[in-house]
């Protein structure tokens, strides 16, 4: 790494000298001396935003109470950030942000999980001097996949920046002002009328229970105590690398293991593992690389495993369409695989499968609820669960994850290989698909498995492969925003690229909008090292190798790309005819 | 409930209602808004002096208008009906030819704006935030104009009235209603 070319001033916090690059706030000054100055619109994922006010301080000879997290470091400045006047004054702003909030901790889903809670806990509020009577709103449900309950929303910001400007979807917005204001897409609509992509990551930053996944997790349960269903479930891949978050494990362990004995003591029936059709994607999304590259078209291919990324292609750049790859994406694989294959292979009539899958998005809500997922002639998967809620339903079933012993998933559908693994993160599914192309057209085992030129948390990364002779341009895109400068890159320049993977969060799954809320700033790469290191202890590592795919096709689907392949693993998206439209014209 | 006064005047059909320029964007009013998206586009800052001139273009910001702007700007709509509803100046429904402000400070409040605002809402047949069935008025309370001198104080169109009477009001809006008829028998 280069050496960092910023200039250091020193200051004093708390009478401990501290150095800091200048150009870096107080609050990120003061926490790497090991003061905890308390915050509550502030968010590592997103810039400060400086409406909350819960993280002033004094400085010497200054004026007023400033912000320390929108307040840059200066040399010499002395930063006192525990007198009795800054905490009058947190406790004050503490207690009028509790005055328009219900206060019903004990019914809300964040109960336990709260950052305003912590927050009155930790300044030591006893009492709700200020109270104002707020208009009930109803929650929004509209949406599949999240929640509004705008009466508990504190109006601190990160949802409308994580949406406007880490995703450029701008679906929330803040709209009135005073005692009016509030956060709401266009005209007060619901979620489901706006340009929201469910990603979720509104959900996964916001500090109170304002958003949240539409949580179906206690039916789940219920069900799997029903004798007449059959109740299967597969996981996704970066659920095994921050699961054990919830459970006290460090962060980047990874607990497949103890993830698959949890889902067994659950009841469900069979633990599938969506690394399965993960493999699966690669050989029907490889061939149709294969394909495109052969017949010159539509490229970029680019991958469609991201249901964010792919509502937000159709809603912000249908001209792009035409490149996604027809295939569905690896849970939705697995669902028509569950109700077809999985039902005649076990004899089992697949009107009594319910098929669970566990996700660390939220999108994946909305992904399944589409009216075209049903090509095994039932809905392809029943219900989805985020990470966040499988952790409530471990809880609540009273199983103690972090002492759980390692199990297996089940065959066949839970066998994978580690191009599966690394799905889960930014890259992976690119990696994944090179292993496997290199080896189908050069015909050569691979030497380097590891694409290390994918690899990272780059916004947008870029590489040439050799395959034997033909050379491919291929380029990663994670979180929306860099998803839309590379296509608008693409659209002003005319730029060739091949392949494109593209990602709808920031990180990639792991970093997903059901993934366990983390303050941590080096969340993703914990998370995502995680998987690569599960990928490396794997012993199989290419999708093409998975012994149970490759059965797969002998006992069912033929071959990648197959008219059964076609009808249960392609899809086709909105926008696509008015897209080949719209080049139709353009040729003439 | 119409007044005389809202009874004796049709409404124009030059306000925008519910809504002339919905769904329509062969609307030429929409020609001339482009232009005026052309004339601030690269500039910074563009979108209040661009929602002003559109407001006065359309008497309001209904929803393809905003829609509108945000693309021709590149801004989300999420923000410009944020800005939309954060300045009091902008509205999205239709707004009278004038509008009435009536100033609910403290030293009018005290003198009887309160009393006059209940007349205005009588004889103009609407509601605070609403405006008359003739299209010509649209009513609204303000916090202190700055003139407590002259309390109560009443402030339609450019016209300040000073002092203002309950028993005025009839007069006062007379004066206008005259006024539009004059402009309308001129054109």
């Amino acid at each position: 790494m280069m050496a960092d070319e910023r200039k250091k001033v020193t200051l004093t916090i708390d009478g401990i000298q501290v150095e800091a690059y200048e150009g870096e706030m107080v609050l990120e000054a003061a926490r790497r001396a090991g003061i905890d100055i308390p915050t509550l619109c502030y968010h590592p994922a997103i810039g400060p935003i400086g409406s909350c006010r819960v993280c002033v301080v004094e400085i010497e000879n200054g004026k007023g109470l400033p912000a320390s997290c929108v307040t840059p470091v200066r040399e010499g400045i002395v930063v006192r950030t525990n007198t009795d006047a800054v905490r009058e004054a947190r406790r004050t702003v503490v207690e009028l942000i509790l005055a328009s909030h219900p206060q019903d901790c004990l019914s809300c889903e964040r109960n336990g999980k709260c950052e305003l809670q912590d927050l009155a806990m930790r300044l030591g509020i006893r009492e709700a001097r200020f109270r104002r009577e707020k208009e009930h709103k109803e929650s929004d449900t509209s949406s599949a996949a999240l929640v509004r309950d705008m009466d508990k929303c504190i109006l601190c910001g990160r949802c409308v920046s994580v949406c406007g400007e880490v995703q450029n979807v701008a679906a929330l917005g803040f709209a009135y002002r005073g005692t009016d204001a509030m956060v709401t897409p266009m005209f007060e609509r619901g979620l489901a009328d706006s340009k929201c992509v469910s990603c979720g990551q509104c959900a996964r930053i916001c500090p109170v229970g304002a958003i949240y996944e539409k949580e179906e997790w206690q039916k789940v349960a219920e069900l799997i105590n029903d004798p007449d269903l059959h109740v299967v479930v597969q996981v996704a891949p970066a659920v095994r690398a921050s699961i054990g978050e919830e459970f006290g494990i460090p962060a980047g362990t990874p607990v497949t293991g103890k993830l698959a004995t949890a889902l067994k003591r659950l009841g469900f029936d069979a633990v599938f593992d969506t690394q399965f059709t993960a493999d699966l994607t690669i050989m029907e999304e490889g061939t149709e690389l294969l394909e495109r590259l052969k017949t010159k078209g539509p490229l970029p291919l680019i991958t469609s495993c991201s249901p964010g990324w792919i509502r937000y292609a159709e809603t912000f750049h249908p001209e792009f369409v035409p490149n996604l790859s027809s295939c569905k994406s690896p849970q939705q694989m697995m669902g028509a695989i569950i109700k077809t294959y999985y039902a005649e292979k076990t004899g089992i009539d697949p009107d009594k499968i319910v098929s669970v899958s566990i996700m660390p998005c939220t999108a994946k809500k909305f992904e399944a609820s589409r009216p075209e997922m049903d090509a095994s002639g039932y809905r392809d998967v029943d219900f989805v669960l985020t990470t966040r809620e499988l952790a409530k339903m471990i809880r609540q079933a009273g199983i103690r994850f972090q002492d759980l012993p390692d199990g297996e998933f089940d065959a066949p559908l839970g066998i994978s290989t580690g191009a599966g693994t690394i799905f889960g993160v930014t890259g992976g599914v690119m990696e994944a698909a090179l292993r496997t192309v290199y080896e189908i057209v050069t015909k050569k085992p691979l030497g380097k498995i590891e694409f290390s030129e994918v690899r990272g948390l780059d916004g947008i990364r870029e590489a040439e492969v050799d395959l034997g002779g033909t050379k491919v341009r291929v380029a990663v895109a994670h979180g929306l925003s860099n998803a839309n400068k590379l296509l608008t890159h693409i659209k002003e320049t005319g730029e060739h690229y091949d392949f494109i993977e593209v990602m709808g969060c920031p990180g990639g799954c792991i970093m997903g909008g059901g993934q366990p809320r983390s303050m941590d700033p080096d969340i993703a790469m914990k998370r995502a090292a995680a998987l690569y290191t599960e990928d490396r202890g794997m012993e199989l590592r290419k999708s093409h190798e998975n012994p149970a795919v490759v059965r797969l096709y002998e006992e069912f689907l033929k071959k990648p790309g197959s008219d059964v392949a076609h009808r249960l693993l392609h899809t086709t998206y909105e926008g696509a005819e008015e897209a080949a439209e719209v080049s139709r014209k353009e040729a003439m | 409930m119409a007044s005389e006064v809202a009874a004796k005047h049709p409404k124009p059909d030059t306000v925008c209602g519910e809504c002339k320029c919905q769904g329509n964007l062969h609307d030429d009013r929409f020609d001339k808004l482009q232009d005026i998206i052309d004339k601030y586009k690269d500039q910074a800052g563009s979108l209040i002096p661009v929602l002003h001139e559109a407001q006065q273009l359309f008497g309001c910001l209904p929803e393809d208008v905003q829609v509108f702007v945000a693309k021709g700007l590149g801004i989300p709509e999420s923000e410009v009906y944020g800005v939309v509803t954060f300045y009091s100046l902008f509205s999205l429904k239709p707004k009278g030819k004038w509008t009435i402000s009536v100033c609910l400070g403290t030293a009018c409040y005290v003198k009887g704006a309160a009393d006059c605002m209940e007349e205005l809402k009588k004889e103009l047949g609407c509601d605070v935030g609403g405006t008359s069935e003739d299209g010509l008025f649209t009513l609204e309370g303000v916090r202190c104009v700055g003139a407590c001198a002259l309390a109560p104080v009443a402030v339609i169109g450019d016209t300040v009235y000073a002092k203002v009477k309950p028993e005025d009001i009839k007069g006062i809006l007379a004066e206008f209603v005259e006024a539009n008829s004059t402009e309308a028998r001129a054109s």
